[in-house]
Order: structure tokens, then sequence, then C-alpha cells
């Protein structure tokens, strides 16, 4: 166990160090960022004096040890719109994208678990279909689309909820349900195609034929295995959250992180745009570390491998 | 629907695939028909399947035939007769079907053309990054390994990413163009069909006939080319059309943003973006790209699912 985990560990940071390269070689290719710092009129004895104060003219491999030294101590550098260290300018936007993805995962989880294992419970059933074309629409449904929507008909036209900032209960409503339709589709199909599975094991006919009645055969029986599939998807579904968040913000005026850095690529702020990429890798990458350790308690069979 | 119960005792995930690559042994050879025409009648069989690739060739149609469908330019401005809603005539007397814009250009003609470049970066980009996967898959899963381990990592990173989130910071230095869009989403997409690729080769690299064909001193690029991918093809061409569905909706939500491909060709995202801002007065504006982007997906998505529970029903996505 002990084993598995430094070696989990080990790859996660493995993968961090590619991900602060791949954020660092981008924007290395973006050309100069003089001409992006420096008003257009500076001199060219100026430019070359900055070029040289800044670092710009050391090799590639320099700069990028310098990038990552100041990654691992929070310094991205100043954000060259507000003037305020770039790191402390996305982790001031962290909670409002963490609040909006976790009520996504939470109005995801709530939806989809209930419907996944009605649908496979009572098959080819009325309840099924429903919840399968529902699925199936949640899928194909373009994120962006639906916030529009949801605006026009409950701000717009009957003026129930909010259609942007953060603030009460009632702006993370619509947001929440935009961001999380997605992730709700899928993780009801794969709860039901899971249950499906589980529920035809020989274990199942077993536990049925010792006369357990039916609810105790699902919740327990069954939904302790197939949960496995769903805990995994929960990691990854994350990641679309986390990135998805950054539509859904734009829509509804979210102040995230999402926000922040569409507005910082609109206005060439490389340094919070680097600061905000790292930093959701990097949440992503935690909470698939923490998951995957989840996972072994789930199924003891992973440590060995 | 989803991808359930297969008949028991069937080997691996492989199986299904084999039986469409190769007529069955006892073959009479004279009243069966050949394999892909028997794949299609299975396919005919799904109806929702078939549903989705009438909707899918009838967005096609009206991507390459927008010129001779719709009734007017699409970039053709007329501020007179700026957001009628759908059915009303302009001064001329012209019917305008889903209305007109904020400036005065006909939606539908706008909808239509919109198919266009959402089409043309679905496809080009699901090429790239369907080939680079592919590649990845045959030589992680074949050669094991050091190569198996480095290109797994690389999965990994290029998961770790917010994926809409890296497609702009690119395009965003790189400025917005269609080739950069297509190349930014192909490279950035290779992840899934690498590991289903992988997965596929993993088990076909013990089989039998790929043994066989060791011991007869085949070359690895013959084995690969020749044995394994026709078998690993099917559960590639799943996913290639599923994610499919996925890239139409990342060209629309940069398009939405603004960093996709830039007015004036109308896109869908485009179309949403400018509807957004006059959602209060005119819904049809934001409306009707939506409903094509969703019906587009949606088709895709049945007909990808059709697919895989047709050829691979094993295969989970």
């Amino acid at each position: 166990m002990r084993i598995y985990l430094a070696r989990r560990l080990a790859q996660a940071l493995l993968v961090l160090l590619g991900v602060s390269f791949i954020v660092f070689f981008i924007l290395y290719l973006t050309g100069d960022p003089v001409l992006i710092l420096l008003p257009p009129d500076a001199s060219a004895e100026d430019v070359q004096k900055f070029r040289e104060t800044m670092g710009f003219n050391d090799p590639f491999v320099v700069q990028y040890g310098r990038f990552l030294a100041g990654a691992l101590r929070g310094d991205f550098g100043q954000s060259v719109r507000h003037g305020e260290p770039a790191f402390n300018l996305v982790v001031e936007r962290m909670p409002a994208t963490f609040e909006l993805a976790g009520a996504a995962l939470l109005v995801a989880l709530g939806l989809a678990i209930p419907a996944g294992i009605v649908s496979a419970v009572r098959r080819n059933t009325l309840v099924d279909y429903v919840s399968t074309v529902v699925a199936l629409l949640g899928q194909s449904m373009p994120t962006f689309w639906l916030g529009i929507m949801l605006i026009l008909v409950f701000s717009v036209q009957f003026n129930l909820l909010p259609s942007s900032g953060r603030g009460s209960l009632e702006h993370l409503v619509l947001p929440a349900i935009t961001l999380g339709l997605f992730t709700t589709a899928r993780i009801t199909r794969l709860t039901r195609s899971g249950m499906l599975e589980v529920l035809s094991q020989d274990y199942i006919r077993t536990a049925r034929a010792k006369g357990v009645s039916d609810p105790p055969v699902v919740w327990k029986h069954a939904l302790k295995n197939a949960a496995i599939p769903i805990v995994t998807i929960v990691g990854i579904e994350l990641g679309t959250l986390l990135g998805g968040s950054v539509i859904t913000e734009t829509i509804f005026a979210w102040p995230g992180v999402g926000r922040l850095s569409v507005q910082a690529i609109y206005n060439r702020d490389y340094p919070v745009v680097q600061a905000a990429v790292f930093l959701l890798s990097s949440t992503f990458v935690l909470v698939n570390l923490v998951v995957d350790v989840l996972y072994t308690y789930l199924d003891p069979r992973i440590r060995l491998r | 629907m989803t991808g359930e119960v297969v008949g028991k005792g069937m080997s691996a995930e492989t199986e299904p695939a084999r039986v469409l690559l190769r007529p069955p042994a006892a073959s009479t050879g004279l009243t069966d028909p050949a394999p892909i025409i028997l794949f299609l009648r299975r396919l005919a069989r799904r109806r929702t399947a078939l549903f989705g690739l009438i909707v899918v060739m009838l967005v096609v149609v009206a991507a390459l035939g927008a010129p001779l469908i719709a009734a007017y330019d699409p970039t053709e401005q007329n501020i007179t007769d700026r957001l009628k809603p759908p059915g009303s005539l302009d001064t001329a007397g012209r019917a305008h079907v889903l209305g007109t814009d904020h400036l005065g250009r006909d939606i539908m003609a706008r909808v239509l053309y919109g198919a266009r470049p959402a089409l043309m970066v679905g496809f080009a980009a699901v090429a790239i990054s369907g080939v680079l996967g592919m590649m990845v898959g045959l030589f992680s899963g074949y050669f094991g390994g050091r190569i198996d381990d480095v290109f797994m990592r690389l999965a990994d990173i290029q998961l770790a990413f917010p994926f809409i989130l890296l497609a702009i910071a690119v395009i965003g230095v790189l400025g917005p163009s269609l080739p950069v869009i297509i190349v930014v989403i192909g490279v950035s997409s290779w992840v899934v069909y690498a590991r289903v690729v992988r997965g596929a080769v993993l088990s076909l690299r013990e089989r039998e006939f790929v043994q066989a064909a060791h011991a007869l001193g085949s070359r690895d690029g013959r084995i690969l080319l020749r044995h394994i991918l026709p078998n690993a093809f099917t559960p590639w061409l799943v996913v290639a059309t599923l994610d499919m569905a996925r890239v139409i909706v990342i060209e629309s939500a940069l398009s939405f943003l603004g960093l996709g491909v830039q007015p004036p060709t109308p896109t869908w995202g485009g179309m949403l973006a400018d509807g957004r801002v006059y959602i209060s007065t005119a819904w049809w504006l934001a409306t009707f790209p939506g409903l094509a982007i969703l019906v587009t997906v949606l088709g895709i998505n049945l007909f990808g699912d059709g697919l895989r529970d047709t050829l691979d029903p094993r295969l989970n996505l």
C-alpha cells in the first residue's frame, strides 16, 4: 500500500512537472513578450536593456528553470494589467470557481445516481426511456447555449433567478445547473450501464435466491460494486467542470478563475494565464490523486497492480 | 443506449470486431452477404442510430449545399430590417423563416452556412487526433515497457489540463484562424484514441494469429499494420465518431468566446455570442444556432452509440 502511494505521488509530481513545462513553453512560443510589456514607442536601446534585466536573452532552459523555481514559490510574476502578483489574483478567484464546480458536481451526482439506478432497475419502462433521452440530450447540449436559454427562461421571461454575479444561493442555481448538466448526463449513463452489468452477476442472483429483498440488493450489493467506475469518472469529470467553468463563468459573469483567465487572454496578460492554467491543472492532479487513493479502498485489487 | 450485456463466453472486446472483419468459418460462400452488408443491416436495425445517421447526413448536405439552399447571402446586411422575428417579411417583401439578426442578416442562411466551419473543424481535428492517437496506441500497446510508460505519462499530463483553457490560451497567443483551431484541437485530443487502441492492442498481441505471424518471421511493422491495426480499428472508429461531437461543441465554444473562425464567416458559436447580447429583446438570435449545434451533436452521438453497440458493445465510453 505504501509503495503504491509513493509511486502514485511520484507520478503526480511528474505530471505537474510536465504541466509546468507546457505552460511555460506555450507562452515562450508567443514570441517576444517585450513587445507587449513595453509601450510601442520604446526605443531599441530601451527594449534591449529591458530584455537583459528581465532575462529574456537567456537560453530556453535557464528561462524555464527560473519559471519553475518561481512557480514552486507561487511566483508567476506581476499581472501586466492589474499590477498585482498573478498568483494572488488567481488564488483570490479560486473559491468562487470551487464553489461553482462543487455545486455542479452535487447537482450532477444528486440527479444522476438515482436516475441511473432507477433506469437500470426499471429497465425498458417509461422512466428508463425518459431518463435515457434526457441524458442523451444533456450530453449533446452545448453548455453555453443551455446557459443562455436558462437565462432567457428564468431571468428574462419569469424573472425568477438572477442571471449574473455571485453572492446568494439564488445566484448559484443557474450556473450550477448549466455547468453540471453534461456531467449529469455522463454519470447517469455510466451508472445505468454499470448497474445493469452488476445486476446480471451471479452474486446478485445468489443474494436474490437467498431471499434478500429488492432494496438491499440494489443499494447494498449492486451499488457498491457499480460505484467503482463512478468514483473514477467523478475525478475525471472534475477536470471537465474546472475547464467548463471558463465558459459558464463567462456567461453568468461569475467572478472565478475561468472568467479571469479569459479576460487575461484578451488582455494578453500572460502571467495570469500561466498561473491560472497551472493552478487549475494542479487542482485536477491533486483531486485525481485523492480519487485514486479512495479507489484502493473501494477495490483492493488495484493495490496489487 | 449504453453498452450493455454481451453474450457470455465471448473472449475480450475483440470478438465482435473479428466477426465483422472475416466471414464466418462455416460460410457457404454463396448466400452469405459481404461483411459490410451484414454490418449495415445490423446498424439499420437500430432505429436511433439510423436516425442519427440521417440527421448527420442532412447537416452535411446543408453544409455542402448552403449556397443552393439558402435564399440569402449570409453576410448581406440590411439595417432597415434588423431583428425581425421568425416568419416575418422584410421591406422588400421577402420572407425570413428564422428571422433576421441585429445587422439584418438572414438567420436561416447563417445557420446553414454555419455548418461549414463546424464540420470542417470536426473532420480535420478528428483526423489529426485520430491518427496521432492510433500511432501512440499501437506503439504503446505493442512494444510496452519504456515507450508505453512515456506515452502514458504524456497522456496524464495532457488530461491534467483544463482543455478549453489550454485551447484558448494557445489560440489567444497564436491568433484565431481555421488552421490554428484545427491543429490545437487535433493535437490535444489524442489521448482517448491512444488509450482505446492501446487496450485493444494489449489483448491482440497475445492472440494466436499474431503469435503465428511472429513465428513465421514477420517484422513488427508488418504485424502492426497487417494484423493488429485492422483489428484495433473498430474501437478507434467508435471513438472517432463520438469525439467528433465533442470537437464540434468545442469549435462553437471557441467561436462563442471570439476565438474561433473570425467574422464575417458565420459560425454557430459566433451567432450565439451575438444573440446573447439581444437575449431580452430577440430570443431567436441565440435559439436557432444553439438548436443547430444540439441537433448536429445529438445526431452524431446517436450514430456513434449505435456504432458502438453494433461493433463493440463492451467499449466503455
